[in-house]
């Protein structure tokens, strides 16, 4: 046992002192993550809300032929304002981006209205563009239910109830929790502790096979009495090392992270407390093992360091791969999803951020899984680490 | 004690060494000479144990290099040809660190550090990091990690290649000094000179076979050659008909 303890200690402080991979370990991965996602989440949450707040400046062409539905649109905090001169220059206004939405009304819609034949209103937007298709919904909406109010007066008019124009009461009932519906959208979150557990271990598992032998360090240490065995073993633990400590740095980054978001505004609560911080880190370690194993096998299939970083940046996106298959076809947690690693690590994290409760024997085969195909792994490193073919 | 038997090796197509024989015994510097790609390198990898041969034996003490191979390389202290150190570490980590994986325990590992680093004349730059070290001082440091547990069989690949005047002449006192203390130093080599000056034995290889193996007097009657180079010229040619 000394002799991996002896690897493990000297890779430790060797990679310590390696600028390159603290900075990926320390730095990159864990903080990487959190701050993309506190950046997007911030922006998307100040766009939706402020859209309702918000006077939305709306160009008229033709605004003297309504004035009633201009003032009902302007009760509704859109301000009505100067169109362009005419429908063509409206059209091209908007193909341009010079206004994101025009309204036309047409001279007739005063007379079609009295009339009683449905009154033309026209509604210029590219609905391409995210903004103007929220802005269009918008007016839209208002022009809809000014739509049914004069229905509802026309009915009226003649002694009919409006209620005859709503055979359905559509009642809708969310049994969503505000921890749940937070499940959706940090549910991504499980990709970037992955991530950040991959990439602290990375240059070490470089180091281990393609830097040993590039360097030339990889065959007087191969002529040491020790066995390969030994050797991979603690260049593993000490791969493993690292990645823990990128994975603890990455949930405890997300977790101050999580304290800048406006979450509450949108209806969620996530449940990510200091006992979550823990159970996440218990959940996902499991992983580090088959991490550490996978990447140091990869790396010592490759001939130098640059095509070494090349097929790992291929291992760093693979786990992506479950979690979005499960993600895109919305399945929810089965027993069988538990033996795919990466894919139960999420699964398991997501329901704990719903604060759902977990089931003792998805968490088992997650971790049982988990680890024996990691020690499959490692395995196999240490057969590879054997032969001749090391060397290069 | 080294002794090597019918040894052949083959990398896919190309037959690197084709039935070596040979013995370096202990107190006397045996020199392994020949031309680049003669099998030389490949030789040595054999017997530090990096490489199995296709046949052949080969003993270190006794020691199978196959059979036995940690108990071989328990009595070896290897130089491979362009060894590496660990950049971050300084020197004296560097040897400490094959100290430790040599088995040698705490207490021993510094005395047995700070011996070598005396030995090796390696003082100065010991408690430094090795990024940036000239390529002597990283040859002594290389040197110094694999003397380190003080093997009694000293196996060295090429060690003076790139190395300036003061440097080489250390390096043949060091060889000389490991002589006198009864230890089998085994070298290989491609310069002339440094053999002739050296070795008590010389093998010739080329081909990856053995084309002569004698003192260096003996390969200058047996080839009628004053000199050596011309001794060497003539012991591979007559390899080549074969």
């Amino acid at each position: 046992m000394r002799t991996p303890v002896t690897v493990f200690r000297k890779e430790v402080l060797d990679n310590f002192r390696d600028r390159r991979t603290l900075i990926s370990a320390l730095l990159m991965g864990p903080l990487f993550g959190p701050l993309l996602f506190a950046f997007v989440i911030n922006l998307s949450i100040e766009r939706s809300l402020s859209d309702v707040d918000k006077t939305l400046e709306l160009p008229v062409i033709g605004s003297d032929n309504a004035p009633n539905l201009m003032r009902y649109l302007q009760s509704r905090n859109i301000d009505i304002v100067a169109g362009p001169a005419d429908r063509a220059a409206a059209l091209e206004a908007v193909r341009t981006g010079t206004h994101d939405i025009v309204i036309v009304v047409p001279a007739e819609y005063g007379q079609q209205l009295a009339d009683g034949i449905p009154a033309r209103v026209e509604l210029i937007s590219d609905q391409a563009n995210a903004q103007a298709g929220r802005e269009a919904r918008r007016v839209r909406n208002a022009l809809r239910i000014y739509s049914q109010e004069i229905a509802a007066i026309r009915l009226s008019a003649r002694g009919i109830s409006p209620l005859v124009l709503r055979p359905l009461n559509i009642d809708d009932i969310d049994l969503s929790t505000p921890s749940g519906r937070s499940g959706i959208l940090l549910g991504m979150m499980s990709y970037f502790f992955i991530f950040a557990l991959l990439m602290g271990g990375m240059y070490l598992a470089i180091d281990t096979t393609a830097g040993e032998r590039e360097r030339g360090s990889l065959e007087p240490l191969l002529a040491l009495p020790v066995t390969r065995d030994q050797l991979i073993l603690g260049k593993i633990a000490a791969t493993c090392v690292f990645m823990a400590l990128s994975l603890a740095l990455s949930l405890c980054s997300f977790f101050v992270a999580l304290k800048f978001m406006p979450l509450q505004q949108l209806g969620m609560t996530p449940n990510f407390g200091p006992d979550v911080l823990i159970a996440a880190f218990l959940i996902l370690s499991p992983f580090i093992l088959l991490g550490a194993a996978i990447m140091t096998l990869v790396a010592s299939f490759t001939k130098s360091y640059k095509e070494a970083q090349t097929w790992l940046s291929i291992v760093l996106i693979a786990p992506t791969l479950p979690i979005l298959i499960v993600s895109i076809l919305t399945l929810r947690p089965r027993l069988e999803f538990m033996f795919v690693p990466s894919l139960s690590q999420h699964l398991l994290l997501v329901d704990m951020i719903k604060n759902e409760p977990l089931n003792a024997a998805h968490v088992g085969i997650s971790v049982a899984s988990t680890l024996a195909i990691g020690a499959v792994l490692t395995w196999l490193c240490a057969r590879l680490y054997r032969r001749e073919g090391l060397l290069g | 004690m080294i002794r090597v038997s019918g040894l052949h090796k083959s990398f896919g197509a190309v037959h690197a060494v084709r039935g070596v024989s040979f013995d370096a015994p202990d107190g006397k510097i045996t020199g392994l000479l020949g031309p680049n790609g003669a099998g030389k390198s490949t030789t040595l990898r054999v017997l530090y144990t990096v490489l199995k041969p296709d046949a052949g034996t080969a003993t270190i003490d006794g020691a199978d290099v196959v059979a036995h191979s940690l108990d071989a390389r328990r009595r070896v202290g290897a130089l491979p040809h362009g060894s590496g150190l660990y950049p971050h570490l300084t020197a004296r980590e560097n040897i400490a660190y094959y100290a430790a994986l040599c088995g040698l325990g705490c207490d021993s590992i510094d005395e047995k550090v700070d011996n070598i680093i005396e030995l090796l004349d390696i003082g100065d730059f010991a408690e430094r990091r090795t990024k940036g070290f000239s390529h002597g001082q990283r040859t002594k440091v290389a040197l110094a990690r694999s003397l380190v547990h003080d093997p009694q069989n000293i196996i060295l690949d090429e060690p003076s290649n790139g190395l300036d005047v003061m440097a080489t002449r250390s390096l043949r006192e060091l060889i000389l000094k490991l002589k006198g203390a009864g230890r089998c130093v085994l070298f290989s080599s491609h310069v002339m000179q440094e053999v002739a000056a050296l070795c008590d034995d010389i093998v010739i290889i080329a081909g990856g076979k053995v084309a002569m193996h004698d003192t260096a007097e003996g390969i200058r009657n047996r080839t009628d050659c004053d000199d050596l180079e011309d001794a060497f010229v003539k012991a591979i040619h007559e390899m080549e008909p074969t």
